[in-house]
């Protein structure tokens, strides 16, 4: 892959290079939070949650906790003495530990802290609890009847959708329900906390957002920020789940090594992280449209409803950017998107990569196959004639303009390079031929926006020193989570300064270094933080450049970095010569760098705006089989294409869109969480919550990374964010496997396929035909 | 008896006297001997982040296996060795660790460990001279979840490693270890004692059974599959643990040739019935390929599997298909059951105190027996059924001359379908007929709903299968999709 034009010779951008702790992963000695040595005297802790949805603790009698051997302290929500608040967004609605109304089954109640893990987890199994039980709300519809929110309702309106329906040759309305998915972090959540001078407290914690755990650390300690330092080195996955989700762990950790003075430890039990921490947002979908005899939408009335939970958590922003992503990749004359965020007696659901953009998709993907269905054509033609783009077709329903659409050169490249057309047609002769076994085959495109849609939270901070030998330190505020953030900043940086890759040491992100970061999150993880080091860079560039210029009596412009050798016109020295020399003369040679994403801004009340500062875009083709008997299907073949600027490092990008593309391919088949009528979850092991394993990914996989692309917009070397956009690429196998029900009913309206697409529901499916 | 055991990590000798009968091996890797690069993502082996290998004699060699470190309990390492991701790295990174770099088959490492120790289990499982298929590939790695990568590189390197016989530090002292292993060998039973509780690892039957009187409330572990997590999970306390994978008898498989059977021992590995049940009926192997995953089938038992009652284990539908029995033993005598009747309700079975499972008795199949199992689960590979469908058909001239249904998930307990089998009994063998066996079916179960599925799903999932039975026996067209889908 080509690399950004400086001229210069070390090819450390743009190259594929492995991930910064390859070896540590695979010999075992990368650390994570539980494979930190602990100090001497460390308590563990566990916790005990409710068992009901919804209802008040008549009595909690913890006294045989108490009293069993090796149990060294129990604190409930009296022995916070800060705030006992978790909420990330200062709604105030969910607490560390219960104190007055549960809101889900698994809500935590107390902490224990005791010698070992064992005695903790066997301690916390002796309270004594009684409930009185209230009439609790367990699903979307219950909540829309009683008008239950989180956050109040919001709609995005361009035009005059109405009119715009009324006046339209071909009407469709339907539902579409899109199931909740758990991260399943290999790594559950974990944190340490470390009791310091004056009640100050240390935490290692597996979090994508330090800043926010250690204001509500501080918060609930009732301590200023500055008595907080959380460091993570690195997460053993988190795909959002640790962006509020691992602040109260550490923050009862934090309470009781403030109880006891000693140093504690939480690690989650797996049965415990899924029953007591949230997920993906489950969705029902409703819609109403207009359309013409070309399958053109010519009016559409959205309406999205999101089963949020307990408490606001993310939901809001979460549900924004489901509606700034219902038009996909689609350009909707007349719109009006309404959402709701409904509370329920469920836990409280979060970010996951997506963020809400993959339900607000899978809405108009599904509208786009029902045009098709009921017009006869093919749902290709339908997507590339409803596409942004031509005359006055470039407006979002937010009124963003729609300025780096690539998928009309994207998708007939991936469309001819894959065969669809001839495919399609041995997919129709295939089933034509086979009365049990039927297949399917389907392309859908992925335009997602990339920015904070919470314009503030678009601010980045590095920290860079060159120490006097030449080597250098990189901090910076993103969190590495495996996704290959750490190397891509050190690539920028190693080529920033024209050194090799090795003379970089990549450091734990801390917040005593870099203060108020945002979460690693939004797919924005590298897009601002190597801007941000890359600031740092330059600055100490500038000092080093100045102090040459001087020292040599030559002008700045004659002095290069090229190779790991400074050039001073005639004169050259290595990179560690010069510093030693900038050092003697008393060069500061450490630096801060920061970074805000220029040109965004919406503003909520008028629902306009720019909330991002360019889109990510892709496309894939999926092809599967189902059993008409059993409802069992199978991923056959999939293709991908996918638009990554001029990717920092192609093979961590790679990597971004296949475990992106299999982990929504498990959102949409065979990912269910099932809670019984008591709103207790009863999957929440994976005995029971099944993740794509690896022969559930074909062995026809072809990904690859547009060659074209590039960033319009001046990013890092005009690379694209990578991390969210590529689960989308998944809906295509679910509207293949629609594409196969419909082949038993030709002719006939869209089979009403709601998500995940288990066995069971294409059974059932097949059935209501 | 001897007290304590000894095992070796990688090559040194552990001697262990006393410890927690209950400790796994992960929690004693994690927390004694602070080799933390085995992770624990479940505890309840169905994740593989704990991957460990587990050496023991065989045949005069050494054979490794893949376990989960997450349920294997320490006690059962006596006279074993011990790999964990530490012992590979030696002048360098072992080539299943270097495939992994190469190939950008980590992301965020947590889950690698474990796929280390799955591809160093594979590494040393066959001498190879070419690639393995991609089956081949996903069966040895269908017990380790990655959430990252969509295991596509991982699959590449496992293509690029697993090529050449092995060659690694374990092959160059391969003799050493022998000699080793064969210094620790236990030869009586082995006895850990705690704290007042005890682990008895008894090497015959005579001392099983004396046990087993002396201890009648004792729990029968065998693979740990079941009991790892009451430890794991439920923290449940156990008195007197009884280890029978170390009773000789329990582990063979013999054929009777008078009786003209198959005798499988209770503690006999799913692995290692693998080869012998799928040599007489072939459609065991796509069975127990799923069930469970490698580290499950090579810990767990086909005695346990059973003995454990469960109303979804795979096992017991086509066995009882096939007309298994049952030979129960205890220090009064032995005794032999039809399978069928040893499931009595849900959670009762036909097991009195002091009787242990011995073997499994299996007619081995006549010439004209059609015989089919199906397994039906959300994911296709190491998953719980939903329902297991296993039909046993024997047709004289078109019409059916015995028919034995047997299916688990439908009831308490797994669970002939008698109706329907009745309703073609002495039928010709037809599409109708098959329509009115499926009708009859529906008096036969009511299926519970939960997490898996509905009760009308499984409902007409039991009778679809019936169908795809009937049109596999009858007609050449496809009416299963492939094992593993792939568009080749």
């Amino acid at each position: 892959m080509s690399r950004a034009g400086s001229g210069k010779q070390t090819p450390v951008v743009h190259s594929s290079v492995a991930h910064d702790s390859a070896i540590g992963h695979v010999t075992g000695e990368a650390v994570y939070v539980d494979d930190i040595l602990e100090p001497a005297g460390l308590l563990h802790v566990y916790f005990g949650a409710s068992s009901c949805a919804r209802g008040k603790v008549r009595r909690m009698d913890l006294s045989r906790i108490e009293a069993f051997p090796g149990v060294v302290a129990v604190i409930t929500s009296k022995d916070v003495p800060g705030k006992n608040d978790i909420s990330p967004m200062h709604t105030l609605d969910e607490e560390i530990l219960c104190s007055g109304e549960i809101h889900f089954h698994g809500q935590p109640l107390f902490a224990v802290a005791a010698e070992s893990r064992e005695i903790a987890r066997r301690a916390v199994k002796l309270a004594e609890i009684d409930f009185e039980e209230m009439p609790s709300i367990l699903g979307i519809d219950e909540a829309m009847e009683q008008q239950s929110w989180v956050a109040e309702p919001h709609e995005m309106k361009r035009g005059d959708p109405h009119e715009a329906i009324a006046n339209s040759a071909h009407h469709l309305s339907g539902e579409l329900r899109t199931g909740s998915q758990d991260h399943f972090y290999l790594e559950g959540q974990a944190a340490m906390a470390i009791p310091q001078e004056k009640g100050d407290m240390l935490i290692y914690s597996s979090t994508q957002h330090p800043s926010e755990l250690q204001h509500l650390v501080a918060q609930a300690l009732d301590k200023a920020d500055n008595a907080v330092t959380v460091e993570v080195r690195r997460m053993g996955g988190a795909f959002g789940g640790k962006e509020t989700q691992a602040a109260q762990w550490a923050m009862i950790a934090a309470l009781l090594a403030r109880q006891t003075g000693r140093p504690t430890k939480i690690r989650l039990d797996r049965d415990d992280d899924m029953i007591s921490t949230g997920k993906r947002h489950d969705f029902r979908i409703r819609y109403e449209l207009g359309f013409d005899d070309e399958g053109m939408i010519e009016g559409l009335d959205l309406e999205l409803a999101a089963l949020c939970g307990m408490s606001a958590d993310l939901s809001a922003p979460i549900c924004d950017r489901a509606m700034f992503h219902s038009d996909n990749a689609y350009y909707l004359p007349h719109a009006r998107i309404r959402s709701y965020r409904c509370r329920t007696n469920t836990v409280s659901n979060t970010a996951f990569r997506g963020f809400g953009g993959p339900q607000g998709m899978m809405a108009i993907e599904r509208i786009i196959d029902a045009i098709a269905a009921h017009l006869d054509l093919d749902p290709f033609a339908v997507r590339m004639a409803n596409l942004y783009g031509g005359e006055g077709r470039d407006i979002t329903p937010y009124h963003m303009k729609v300025e780096d659409n690539v998928l009309h050169d994207l998708m007939p490249e991936l469309a001819e390079s894959c065969d669809y057309h001839q495919r399609r047609k041995a997919v129709f002769a295939f089933n034509a031929g086979s009365p049990v076994i039927k297949r399917g085959i389907a392309l859908t495109p992925v335009k997602f926006g990339i920015s904070f849609t919470t314009t503030f939270l678009n601010q980045a901070g590095a920290l860079v020193h060159v120490y006097k030998d030449g080597s250098i330190h990189l901090n910076h505020g993103g969190t590495e989570m495996g996704q290959g953030l750490f190397i891509k900043v050190a690539q920028v940086v190693a080529d920033a300064f024209q050194v090799k890759l090795d003379q970089i040491r990549i450091t734990a992100t801390n917040t005593g270094k870099v203060p108020n970061t945002s979460a690693t999150a939004a797919s924005a993880g590298s897009d601002m933080n190597s801007m941000a080091a890359l600031d740092a860079v330059n600055k100490i560039k500038k000092r080093l450049t100045a102090f040459a210029a001087g020292e040599y009596g030559v002008p700045e412009d004659a002095i290069h970095f090229i190779d790991g050798t400074v050039h001073i016109a005639e004169l050259s020295k290595t990179f560690a010569e010069l510093v030693m020399e900038a050092y003697l003369a008393r060069v500061s040679l450490s630096a801060t760098g920061f970074y805000r994403t220029p040109k965004i801004w919406y503003d909520r009340e008028t629902a306009r705006g720019r909330p991002f500062l360019y889109f990510a875009y892709g496309a894939a083709i999926s092809e599967v089989e189902i059993d008409t008997l059993t409802g069992e299907n199978r991923i056959r073949r999939v293709d991908i294409l996918h638009d990554a600027g001029r990717s920092l490092n192609p093979a961590i990008d790679l990597g971004q869109i296949e475990g992106g593309f299999v982990q929504g391919a498990g959102w949409l088949t065979m990912e269910e969480l099932w809670r019984d009528d008591s709103g207790a979850l009863q999957t929440h092991a994976p005995s029971t919550y099944k993740i794509p394993v690896s022969a559930d990914v074909p062995a026809a996989f072809n990904v690859r990374i547009w060659e074209p692309g590039e960033n319009h917009e001046p990013t890092i070397h005009r690379s694209k964010a990578v991390g969210e956009p590529p689960l989308m690429l998944a809906i295509s196998v679910h509207s293949a496997i629609n594409q196969a029900i419909a082949s038993l009913a030709p002719g006939r309206s869209l089979p009403k396929l709601d998500s995940p697409a288990t066995p069971e529901r294409i059974l059932m499916c097949i059935q209501s035909l | 008896m001897s007290e304590g055991i000894r095992f070796l990590l990688s090559e040194q000798i552990i001697e262990l006297l006393s410890f927690d009968p209950q400790l796994t091996v992960l929690e004693w890797l994690r927390t004694e001997a602070r080799r933390r690069g085995t992770k624990e993502g479940c505890a309840e082996g169905d994740c593989g982040a704990c991957t460990v290998v587990v050496g023991e004699l065989h045949d005069g060699s050494v054979r490794y296996r893949a376990f989960n470190a997450c349920i294997l309990l320490l006690a059962t390492l006596d006279g074993r060795q011990l790999i964990t991701v530490e012992d590979l790295a030696r002048r360098g990174l072992h080539p299943v660790q270097q495939a992994l770099v190469d190939q950008h088959g980590s992301q965020c490492g947590f889950c690698t460990p474990g796929f280390v120790m799955s591809l160093f289990a594979m590494y040393h499982d066959k001498d190879r001279g070419e690639r393995p298929g991609r089956a081949e590939i996903d069966e040895g790695l269908a017990g380790n979840l990655c959430r990252c990568t969509g295991y596509a590189p991982i699959v590449e390197a496992a293509r690029e490693v697993l090529v050449q016989p092995a060659a690694d530090h374990f092959t160059n002292r391969r003799d050493l270890i022998i000699r080793a292993l064969e210094d620790i060998q236990p030869v009586t039973a082995a006895h850990v004692q705690f704290e007042g509780r005890h682990f008895f690892s008894p090497r015959s039957y005579s001392e099983l059974s004396r046990l087993l009187v002396e201890y009648p409330a004792a729990v029968m572990v065998a693979g740990a599959t079941d009991v790892g997590l009451w430890i794991t999970k439920q923290q449940k306390r156990m008195e007197v643990l009884i280890y029978t994978c170390n009773v000789m008898e329990l582990q063979e498989v013999t054929l009777d040739p008078e009786q003209d059977r198959l005798e499988i021992g209770a503690a006999v590995s799913y692995t290692d019935a693998m080869d012998a049940l799928s040599g007489y009926f072939p459609d065991f192997r796509p069975l127990l390929s799923r069930l469970g995953a490698v580290q499950v089938r090579n810990a767990g038992t086909i005695g346990g599997n059973i003995a454990n009652g469960s109303p979804i284990g795979d096992m017991p539908p086509p066995l009882i298909a096939l007309r298994a029995r049952l030979l129960v033993r205890s220090a009064a005598g032995r005794r032999e059951l039809g399978l069928e009747n040893f499931f009595i309700a849900y959670g009762k079975q036909d097991l009195r105190p002091g009787e242990f499972i011995e073997k499994v008795l299996l007619p081995l199949p006549g010439e004209r027996q059609l015989f089919r199992v199906y397994k039906l689960s959300k994911r296709f590979d190491q998953d719980i059924s939903s329902v297991c469908a296993a039909f046993a058909l024997v047709l004289d001239g078109g019409e059916v001359a015995s028919i034995r249904i047997c299916y688990g998930g439908m009831a308490g307990v797994p669970a002939r379908a008698r109706g329907a089998e009745n309703a073609l009994l002495g039928q010709s063998w037809s599409r109708e007929n098959i329509e009115r066996a499926k009708s009859a079916m529906a008096d036969d179960f009511e299926p519970l709903t939960d997490w898996r599925a509905s009760s009308e799903y499984r409902m007409l999932a039991a009778q679809n299968l019936l169908q795809r039975f009937f049109l596999e026996t009858t007609g050449s067209e496809t009416v299963q999709l492939a094992a593993k889908a792939q568009a080749r």
